[in-house]
Formats: C-alpha cells, sequence, structure tokens
C-alpha cells in the first residue's frame, strides 16, 4: 500500500492507505481525528467538511493523493481551545441537538466567514445550505455564523 | 468509578443507597426506572444487590464537587442536561459546580430505560427531584448531628449548609459522616418561586466537546483489537441469501475475513474504507421468499381496507350511523402518507465484543434493556454477563430504538471471535431502515343545523396500527357520534416508531379536515375549534387524554400572537391546535409568494408543555421539531419497488435545509404542571399548518404527502400573485 505525507492541523503525518481511501477515513480510521463525521460518503450532507488551504471541502471524496501537499484544517485543529469565534458563537447560541452535524456546519462557516466576513441573509443560508442538520437546528445556526460574522468582520 | 465497603445502609426508599468512595466522598446511587414506578417494591434479595443495578448516581466528593451520572441517554433531546439540572435544584448546589457524565448501564433489573416519546422528563419528574432533595438532607442531618442540632434548624445554599447560629458546613465537610446516615423517608421539595436552577437557560453539557469535535458518538468509538465490519444484507425485503462468492472481497488489502449470519454477509477489515470496499466485491444470489411489495401494492391495498369492512374498533360512541343518516351535509377526505426512513445523521452503528466469560456492547441504542436481553437470548448467554455502555447518538427519531444493528454486532464477534464494529454506510441505513409505516385515513363528518354531529376516522396502515390512547385524543370527547376504527397489512417491510408515531401524520389529516370542514360549514376555521372545545369542558370521560382548558389557552395565544386574521395581503395564514405526547401546540403557519410559488416563511408555535426545565434547550427542541415536521412534510418521499428501497442516499432523499426552513416563534406557556414532551408534540402540527396555509395562498387542497411531489398544487393562480 502507497505511504502518503498528509498535512494535517500544523503537522505532516505519514499513512499507508489504499489509493482510493477518502480523507475522511484517513483521518477517522488512520489518524484518529474523528472530529470530521461521516453522514453520506457522496458530498451530500457535509457532516464531513475540513478545510484545505483554507477552503471548506468535503473530506468524504477527496483521496490522499488529491490532497498530498496541501494544508488540511480539521474541527480538532480549528482553534487550541475552541476559542475560533464560529466555535465561540456555537456554544454562546447553544446550537447542537444530537451534535453529529456541527463540527461539519462549524468548518463550512468557519471558512465562509473568513473571504465574507460581513454576510448577508441570503448569503448565510447559500453558504451553509450544503450542510444538513437532521435534527433541523437550522434556527441556531442560522444565528451563529450572524454572532460570528458580527466578531470576525 | 471503584467503591470500597459497600455500605449497610439500606433505605426504606428501596431504590436508593449509599456508599463511601474509596478515594473519599460519597456516592449514592438510586434506580431511576424502579423509582419511577408508583408500585416499586424492594428488590427480593436487598444484600445481593450491587452498583449494577443503579443506573443513576450521584457523587459527592471531599471537597464538595459534584458529580452526576445522567440516566438517560442522549438522542439530541438535551436530556443529558435537563434530568440532572431536577437533582442539582433540589440538591441545592451550584448549577457551574456539577459535572455531568454519561452513566455507565447494566443491565440487571432494569425496568425502563428508554429515552423515545417525549417521556424522558415526564417520569423523571419525581423521582429525580426527591434523590437531589433525599440527598441533600442526609447531608443536612449529618450536619445537624455533628453541630448537635436539629436539622429543622437547618438550611442550605449552594452547597453549604448552615445552623440557627450562623455556623456553616459545606457539603464536602459532612460527606463522609452522611455516607453512614440512614436515608430519611420522607423530604420536603422546593416550590417553583424557590427554584434556582430549573426554569434556567442551561446550556448543552456536552458543548465543549461537540464544538471541538471530540470522539462522543458510537461511530467515533474505538478499542484496541476492534476490526470493522460491513454488512451486505438482502436487498430486497422478502428475499433469502442464496449463495455468494467471497474471492472478490478477500482480494482486497487488509479484510481479514468474510462470515456469513443468517442471510447476511459480514465482511471484516481493519478500516472502514476497507470493509465497505469488501462489501461492494461480495457477489451474492438472493432468492425470493415471499412477496415483493411495491408501493403501487401499498397504496392499492391500503385504500381496499378502507373501502373494506374490516376495522377493530378502537372507541365509538354513540352511533355514527344515525349521526350520517339524518346529517345536512356529510363531508369525507381521504389523507395518504408514504413509509419514512429515519435518516440519523449518523448511520446505525454499534460494537460487539463476545468472549467465553463477557459480552461487552457499546454504542448508541435507546433501548439498552431490551437489546441486551435480546443480545443474550440469541445467544444463549445469561444477562448478567453482559455490560453495556451508551454513547451519544447522533439522532434517535426512533430508529435506535432497535437493537437490529447491536445484535448485528454481536453475532458477528461471536462468529469472528473478535471485537467488531457494525457500520452501516448511509445507502445501508436506509435500506435496512425500520420505517415508519405508509398510512392512509379516511375521515367522514357530518354536520347538522350548524353543529359537527358526527365524526368517523378510518386507519388504514402498513403492519400496525395507532396506540390505543389516540383514539381519545381531540375531537374525542366533543362529537357526538365518534368512532375510530383501523385496519392494518401484514408487510415484510419492516416497519416501526418514527419521531411522534402516527400522530406526525394524523395531525395533518384532521386538522386539515378541519380546515375544510370550516368552510363547508362556513364558519371561522378557529371558532370551529373552540366551539369543540366548549363540549369537553367538565367531562367525566376519563378516557379523554387532552383538557380543553389548555388546549383553548394555546389556541387563544397561537391567534394573538400570529395576528390570525389580521395579516397583511400577500401573507396567507394555516391553523392547526394538537395535542400528543401530553403537550398541547397549537401553530400558525406563514405562507408568501416569491417569485410564483408559495414559500413557508414563519410558523408560529405555541407549546404548553407543563413547567419548562431548561428553556434553552427546550427551545432548540420545538423549533427542530418544527422544522422537521414541515420538512418531512414537504419532501419527505420513500417509495418501494419489488420490496426494493428506491432511495439510497441523500442525493435521493430530500431533507430540508438551512435556505427552506421557516422562521420559527415560540411561545411557551407558564404554568404549575409537570413537565411535559418536547422532543415530539412541535413535529406533528406543522405539516398540517403549511397544508391550510398552503390551500390560503393557492386556494388548493393537500391531501398526500410529501407535497413536492404535486408540484400541480403548489401554483399560484395568477390573481393572487402580488407585485
Ligand atoms: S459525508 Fe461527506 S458530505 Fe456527507
Ligand atoms: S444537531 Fe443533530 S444532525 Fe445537526
Amino acid at each position: 500500500m502507497p505511504t502518503y505525507q498528509i498535512k494535517v492541523n500544523g503537522s505532516v503525518r505519514s499513512v499507508d492507505v489504499s489509493e482510493d481511501t477518502p480523507l475522511l477515513w484517513i483521518l477517522r480510521d488512520h489518524l484518529d481525528l474523528v472530529g470530521a463525521k461521516y453522514g453520506c460518503g457522496i458530498a451530500q450532507c457535509g457532516a464531513c467538511t475540513v478545510h484545505l488551504d483554507g477552503q471548506a471541502v468535503r473530506s468524504c471524496v477527496l483521496t490522499a493523493a488529491q490532497v498530498s501537499g496541501k494544508e488540511i484544517t480539521t474541527i480538532e485543529g480549528l482553534s487550541e481551545d475552541g476559542s475560533h469565534p464560529v466555535q465561540q458563537a456555537w456554544k454562546e447560541v447553544d446550537v447542537p441537538q444530537c451534535g453529529y452535524c456541527q463540527a461539519g456546519q462549524i468548518m463550512t462557516a468557519a471558512a465562509f466567514l473568513d473571504k465574507n466576513p460581513n454576510p448577508d441573509s441570503a448569503e448565510i443560508k447559500s453558504a451553509m445550505q450544503g450542510n444538513l442538520c437532521r435534527c433541523a437546528s437550522y434556527s441556531r445556526i442560522y444565528k451563529a455564523v450572524e454572532k460570528a460574522a458580527s466578531r470576525m468582520g | 468509578m471503584s467503591t470500597s465497603k459497600p455500605n449497610m445502609t439500606f433505605s426504606r426508599r428501596d431504590f436508593m443507597r449509599t456508599s463511601s468512595l474509596a478515594g473519599g466522598g460519597i456516592l449514592i446511587g438510586f434506580n431511576l426506572f424502579t423509582a419511577c414506578k408508583p408500585e416499586a417494591s424492594p428488590p427480593v434479595d436487598l444484600a445481593s444487590l450491587n452498583y449494577n443495578d443503579f443506573n443513576a448516581f450521584i457523587k459527592i466528593a471531599d471537597n464538595g464537587a459534584v458529580t452526576i451520572f445522567s440516566p438517560n441517554p442522549e438522542i439530541g433531546q438535551g436530556v443529558k442536561t435537563s434530568m440532572p439540572m431536577l437533582i442539582a435544584e433540589e440538591l441545592d448546589v451550584a448549577w457551574d459546580k456539577v459535572l455531568v457524565e454519561q452513566g455507565v448501564l447494566d443491565t440487571k433489573n432494569y425496568t425502563r430505560q428508554v429515552a423515545g416519546g417525549s417521556q424522558s422528563i415526564r417520569f423523571g419528574w419525581d423521582p429525580l427531584r426527591q434523590t437531589g432533595a433525599t440527598a441533600r438532607q442526609m447531608l443536612i442531618n449529618a450536619a445537624a448531628s455533628r453541630w448537635g442540632v436539629e436539622p429543622s434548624e437547618c438550611t442550605t445554599s449552594e452547597g453549604v449548609i448552615k445552623n440557627a447560629s450562623g455556623e456553616t458546613l459545606t457539603y464536602g465537610d459532612v460527606v463522609k459522616d452522611a455516607a453512614g446516615m440512614e436515608i430519611p423517608e420522607k423530604v420536603k421539595l422546593k416550590k417553583r418561586s424557590e427554584y434556582k436552577i430549573i426554569g434556567k437557560d442551561t446550556w448543552n453539557v456536552d458543548l465543549d466537546k461537540i464544538v471541538t469535535g471530540q470522539p462522543l458518538f458510537g461511530l467515533d468509538y474505538k478499542k484496541e483489537g476492534m476490526v470493522i465490519a460491513s454488512v451486505m444484507r438482502p436487498p430486497a425485503f422478502g428475499q433469502k441469501l442464496d449463495s455468494y462468492d467471497d474471492a472478490g472481497a478477500k482480494e482486497i488489502p487488509g479484510v481479514i475475513d468474510v462470515i456469513r449470519f443468517g442471510d447476511k454477509i459480514a465482511v471484516l477489515a481493519k478500516d472502514t474504507w476497507t470493509a465497505m470496499k469488501g462489501k461492494k466485491a461480495l457477489k451474492a444470489s438472493w432468492k425470493d421468499d415471499g412477496t415483493l411489495e411495491s408501493t403501487s401494492d401499498h397504496d392499492r391495498i391500503l385504500t381496499g381496507l378502507l373501502d373494506g369492512k374490516d376495522f377493530q374498533t378502537l372507541r365509538a360512541d354513540g352511533d355514527i350511523k344515525k349521526a350520517f343518516a339524518s346529517a345536512d351535509k356529510v363531508l369525507e377526505r381521504t389523507y395518504e402518507s408514504p413509509f419514512l426512513p429515519h435518516n440519523c445523521l449518523e448511520p446505525m452503528n454499534f460494537y460487539a465484543d463476545v468472549t467465553s466469560d463477557k459480552i461487552h456492547l457499546v454504542g448508541p441504542i435507546q433501548t439498552p434493556e431490551r437489546t441486551a436481553q435480546e443480545i443474550a437470548e440469541k445467544l444463549d448467554r445469561s444477562p448478567e454477563e453482559i455490560h453495556l455502555e451508551m454513547t451519544r447518538m447522533g439522532g434517535g427519531f426512533g430508529r435506535r430504538l432497535y437493537g437490529d444493528f447491536a445484535m448485528e454486532a454481536a453475532e458477528i464477534s461471536s462468529k469472528a471471535g473478535k471485537p467488531v464494529k457494525v457500520v452501516f454506510s448511509r445507502e445501508d441505513d436506509m435500506a435496512a431502515g425500520i420505517y415508519r409505516p405508509a398510512i392512509k385515513y379516511r375521515i367522514k363528518a357530518a354536520v347538522k343545523n350548524g353543529e359537527v354531529t358526527g365524526y368517523h376516522l378510518k386507519e388504514a396502515a402498513v403492519n400496525s396500527n395507532m396506540y390505543g390512547l389516540i383514539p381519545n385524543f381531540f375531537p374525542a370527547g366533543a362529537i357526538e357520534n365518534y368512532q375510530v376504527d383501523v385496519a392494518k397489512h401484514d408487510s415484510n417491510i419492516t416497519t416501526g416508531a418514527w419521531r411522534a408515531p402516527y400522530t406526525n401524520f394524523l395531525a395533518f389529516a384532521e386538522q386539515s379536515f378541519f380546515d375544510e370542514l370550516a368552510e363547508m360549514m362556513e364558519v371561522d376555521k378557529v371558532q370551529l375549534r373552540l366551539d369543540l372545545l366548549q363540549k369537553v369542558k367538565g367531562t367525566t370521560d376519563e378516557r379523554i387524554q387532552y383538557s380543553p382548558e389548555r388546549m383553548e389557552e394555546v389556541i387563544k395565544t397561537a391567534v394573538e400572537k400570529s395576528g390570525w386574521g389580521k395579516q397583511p395581503d400577500g401573507v396567507y395564514q394555516g391553523f392547526v391546535n394538537y395535542y400528543c405526547h401530553n403537550s398541547h401546540v397549537a401553530e400558525v403557519a406563514n405562507v408568501e409568494i416569491e417569485d410564483g410559488m408559495p414559500v413557508v416563511k414563519k410558523i408560529i408555535c405555541v407549546v404548553d408543555c407543563g413547567i419548562v426545565v431548561n428553556p434553552l434547550g427546550a427551545l432548540n427542541q420545538i423549533e427542530g421539531g418544527v422544522i422537521d415536521g414541515v420538512g418531512h412534510a414537504m419532501y419527505g418521499d420513500f417509495a418501494f419497488e419489488n420490496g426494493v428501497p428506491q432511495s439510497g442516499n441523500f442525493d435521493a432523499y430530500r431533507l430540508i435545509r438551512i435556505n427552506e426552513a421557516p422562521e420559527v416563534e415560540v411561545h411557551l406557556m407558564e404554568n404549575d404542571h409537570s413537565p411535559t414532551g418536547l422532543g415530539e408534540p412541535t413535529l406533528p402540527p406543522a405539516g398540517g399548518a403549511v397544508a391550510n396555509a398552503l390551500k390560503a395562498a393557492t386556494g388548493k387542497r393537500l391531501y398526500k404527502q410529501p407535497f413536492t411531489k404535486y408540484p400541480e398544487l403548489l401554483i399560484v393562480p395568477e390573481k393572487e400573485i402580488i407585485g
């Protein structure tokens, strides 16, 4: 099996996996980073969202080869201690219900607000619409993104 | 949790026991579910009890630190936060000093341990507060005896005990003494006005872990030596395994083993991706072992049942035949719903390690007791050998009441002789569902002299019919001649509870019907409901499940808060009131027209669920329930073709997304009633509110879900398009 060097959360890790292994499973099964979640495996739910060179991407449909040489950030690496403004907003608003989708929601929101710190309502909804929340915590997701924006903007 | 000196102090309150801890402090164990039963009797042999018999604990350390081991699994209802709040309130400690942990659960002697049916807080309300109060009283008694004063002279505040002369001791100071004290039989509970924790916004206890991506869920669980199993199951309901070829799977590097069990084949690998790939490489042939049913069959069969004569009557008041025969006007309508998968965002998964001396199970499950028992039976083992740990659950909605996936894990581990975690792919999760059954309702009402004189509700469902309390919901008791009849079709498609079983669709049917009935009677839609409720007031019928007074209050509040009947042009409203899961709810949907299409902009939701333990958590549940209800009524569709589910993943199964979610405005009624359910009761009314508002906007009535399947009914007539 080929060996890949994966740069994640600031350190280079090496993994032996078959070349079709999605980044999601490399993170979860081989690097013990379980923050990114499996929800669909086909880029439909956003539970697996991580950052690739600062862009929000679906780690379930990216392979090791596609991410080599790029910087990957997972929810575990978004901040040292949960202090990223998006994480803070998520806590203040008490967004999670079951919580399963929330790491993906936060990663999508963080990358979005980085590019667009002053979004309007339609922009927030369109940025977040790729992330399903089966518990339908959408009202609070929206509120938390607004709140984080007010701090990042 | 290590304990020493299992204590001699048994209470006459047989559900509690105390013990000193090896590291200092006291552990108070209690069996929540035994305590919940009013007729709880002592276990036969007290001396043989051990701490596995208790499913909830309070630990008070020497330094006064309080840890509460939450008795109920967390599925997103916030019970892991709200239930410990009840204990902490009566224990009289500061909430920010309390640590909450998920209790480890063993299976012996459990009577009820289920997170579902919105009942956790309802059943926990009294026993949890009493437990906290009992612990507090023991600490007071310990302090009083040290001071040589009467316990009644002592007061507490945030973990500090004070006597009449102003001396103080902390809980930590007296835990050692308290561990040896008699457990008091009677304790006084606080009045609502004295609450410091109950009724205050309290943040989810797992928040930090969730927003930093810490392992919490079943899918995150890992254990040394564990392998992953991906399971191939019969592709159609009604099929069995004929033969299979695993050569291709075994060639894949990393595949460890392929194991057949029953009609299923498990591919074991060291990681998830390899196991999933291995499963795809299996070749299997299947044989039919029953009827392969299609959605068109169900459609025909259910209609046949409604047209037929074979019903079970669940409630019959007066004489509906007479009422219809003498009616001035009759309205009859039929409503149809599809099967629905649960689609918890965390797919089903479970860990099992079956060895010769024990069975270790870990994962997300709403029914640990029943699941452990079933596994013990299947593997011919004693339930005492089973140790089951619950993880946080990535959604439940009823799916995790069923332990099929845990059973699979146990069977595979037993055959493989290894610790195994079964992981469903999304496709597995949708195809191996325990679905909400397809259901049709037919409702017929008789009107005479401007009054509703007869009401006949018929249900035709796949596999099982509404539970016995539902026929006693509104409008039972309000209409003199009233009858509920049910019939079912037995199918090999597995069905079960889905968030707010039966009412999740029945509410839409009945409340759409009332809307149309009011139109036919040419009376105000809200007034019709209020008039009916008048007739239930003062009823002596003990079967009636709702309070007409509380229902009237939520209706009036919803009218006021939604500006019912006073909306500007271009806002179309739909009204619904409903009772289920012991809560009374009214919802108003506001639909506006955008680009010629009706859009659900807002839902005003008024809820009477008694005392709200944690308003912050409650609002999340309520908003989620409403949006979930709107989403499934609009989009949720699931069909079968020759036994094969026709949707496999979220590209073919539409769930509501943030850009489609209406704003939800919630109003909670304030009263002194005991808390009732939150996780479910706001879902059922949402579909009806939307349908009634859509009718107002488009002039077209919706009788079938999901609404988006009938786009021709969602077209706004030209004249209604404003601007
Ligand atoms: S798991 Fe990647 S988008 Fe759903
Ligand atoms: S909080 Fe449960 S899926 Fe989003």
